[in-house]
């Protein structure tokens, strides 16, 4: 597995960014992993929908459903594609250091 | 004394008259690294009998959350080329009309930015582009976007539609499948390029009940066309066919799935009872040029068709039995809504359209779409006439 450089610390990442021990997360790793995902300022907004993924995902041990987040965070999901472009699977999941979602193609 | 091929195993496929995929990848390796390691991959497959693609990968291109997949290698040491090789889909124009000027167009963006193998097409229709490297994705969907190209539905989102070659070259045709796929295209744009579902979903459109794109057994909003008056028929043909040998009592009459015609064979008179008609199209197949779809012409819209993963492969069945198809298709675009907003949100994780209409019942998804119960909705209406009214409507 590659290693990034993130935030001054070596985190081990998959081939698509993602980190790969969830307990290696911080705020600070969160911002680092953000300017991968065209991110360039973690807003207050961005804070909601990163800490609702991480709620989540401790509570359940998944990342919740598109319909889910949009509801839960009050976001739709054209907001939730100007607060991550890359969307909220390959972009807020990632920030969010969540694992990689098994999405189908 | 000849070079001995690494590739052995896959040179078997390059035998017989057929196309080979094997001879194209290995044209393409004249010119491409990461098709000559795409060939060392496979041949390495066929000889460990396993895939060497890892499962999943998550890459994409700015503000879409699909069409692109990502495929990495689990061998990148020794086939560093394809170590990463993600697919692009590409949305296809309707009934895949090109002309050649776009195709050559779109095959230099391609061999500029990835491999240069293309598949024409993919199932769902789309064009599909095969292996690029993640850094190159973004500026070969930007040089798509500059030939007038976008991108095809990937993950829990729409899928891309497609339609079969309809009114363009077809005399069946009920509805210009052409147009309306386009316009159901960039209706929904968001839903095609945003996943937002809790599954894939696909809407296919076929002009006829031959339904060429399999919109019934792929698709989980199927549209075919048909036409709710009489079939038209010229007697003056009809007895042509007859005269040059055709068998209509056996061939026509008798194969029949609900028995409606009937064959004079003296008077070389046929009659169909139009009532009883079930627009099978079996009939106006074989003779043609004497029979023809009626003049009052619209489309069958069926849900639930799914291949198996989940559950079992499911064919889609009637919801709306006739409804005209005019732009702009107003009607058909809302009662997608309405599906669409009940599946996702009473759909689990995977669910397909079919499967949770079984799982909560047809007068649960009858009541949430706002479409009253009928007749052609059952299978067999007229062995089975049972439906299970909702107890308040029938105090």
């Amino acid at each position: 597995m590659p290693l990034l450089d993130l935030a001054g610390t070596q985190v081990e990442v998959d081939e698509d960014g993602f980190i790969q021990d969830p307990a290696s997360w911080s705020e600070m790793l969160a911002a680092a992993l953000a300017k991968m995902e065209d991110v360039e300022n973690l807003t207050e907004d961005h804070w909601k929908v990163i800490k609702y993924l991480r709620t989540y995902y401790q509570q359940f041990g998944i990342a919740p459903m598109v319909r889910k987040l949009c509801k839960e965070t009050g976001y739709d999901l054209k907001a939730i594609y100007e607060l991550f472009p890359s969307g909220p699977a390959k972009g807020a999941c990632k920030i969010a250091g969540l694992p990689k979602p098994t999405g189908c193609v | 004394m000849a070079k001995e091929s690494k590739t052995p195993l896959l040179d078997q496929l390059e035998e017989g008259p057929w196309p080979s995929f094997v001879k194209e990848i290995k044209r393409a390796a004249q010119k491409k690294d990461s098709a000559k390691d795409l060939l060392g991959q496979l041949e390495r497959s066929y000889n460990d009998r396993i895939g060497h693609w890892k499962h999943g990968g998550i890459v994409g291109v700015k503000g879409y959350g699909g069409g692109v997949i990502g495929r990495y290698s689990d061998l990148p040491e020794e086939f560093p080329a394809i170590a990463e090789f993600h697919t692009f889909r590409v949305n296809m124009p309707s009934a895949w009309f090109y002309t050649t000027d776009k195709l050559r167009k779109l095959c230099d963006v391609w061999d500029k930015h990835g491999s240069g193998l293309t598949n024409m097409h993919g199932a769902t229709g789309d064009i599909i582009l095969l292996g690029a490297p993640t850094e190159e994705l973004q500026a070969c969907f930007d040089d798509l976007s500059d030939i007038g190209f976008d991108l095809g539905g990937s993950g829990s989102d729409m899928r891309t539609p497609s339609c079969c070659v309809g009114p363009a070259r077809c005399e069946f045709a009920c509805i210009d499948t052409l147009n309306l796929l386009r316009e159901v295209t960039l209706e929904f744009q968001d839903e095609l390029h945003r996943p937002m579902f809790p599954y894939k979903s696909k809407i296919k459109i076929s002009g006829c009940a031959n339904d060429c794109v399999a919109a019934v057994a792929r698709s989980d909003i199927s549209v075919i066309g048909t036409w709710r008056d009489s079939i038209q028929v010229d007697d003056a043909e009809v007895a042509n066919y007859a005269n040059s040998g055709l068998d209509i009592q056996s061939e026509v009459a008798d194969l029949c799935p609900t028995g409606c015609m009937k064959w004079d064979a003296e008077a070389k008179k046929l009659t169909i009872d139009n009532g009883e008609c079930n627009r099978c199209m079996h009939c106006i197949n074989v003779m043609c040029k004497a029979l023809r779809p009626g003049k009052e012409k619209g489309a069958t819209i069926l849900v639930g068709g799914k291949a198996p993963i989940v559950r079992g492969a499911l064919l889609s069945w009637v919801l709306v039995p006739f409804m005209k198809m005019d732009p702009p298709y107003t009607e058909f675009k809302d009662l997608v809504r309405r599906i669409w907003e009940w599946w996702d949100e009473n759909g689990k994780m995977r669910e397909r359209l079919g499967e949770l209409i079984n799982r909560l019942g047809m007068r649960t998804f009858l009541e949430a779409v706002g479409l009253p119960p009928v007749p052609q909705m059952v299978s067999m209406p007229r062995a089975n006439p049972y439906y299970f009214w909702d107890p308040e409507e029938v105090k």
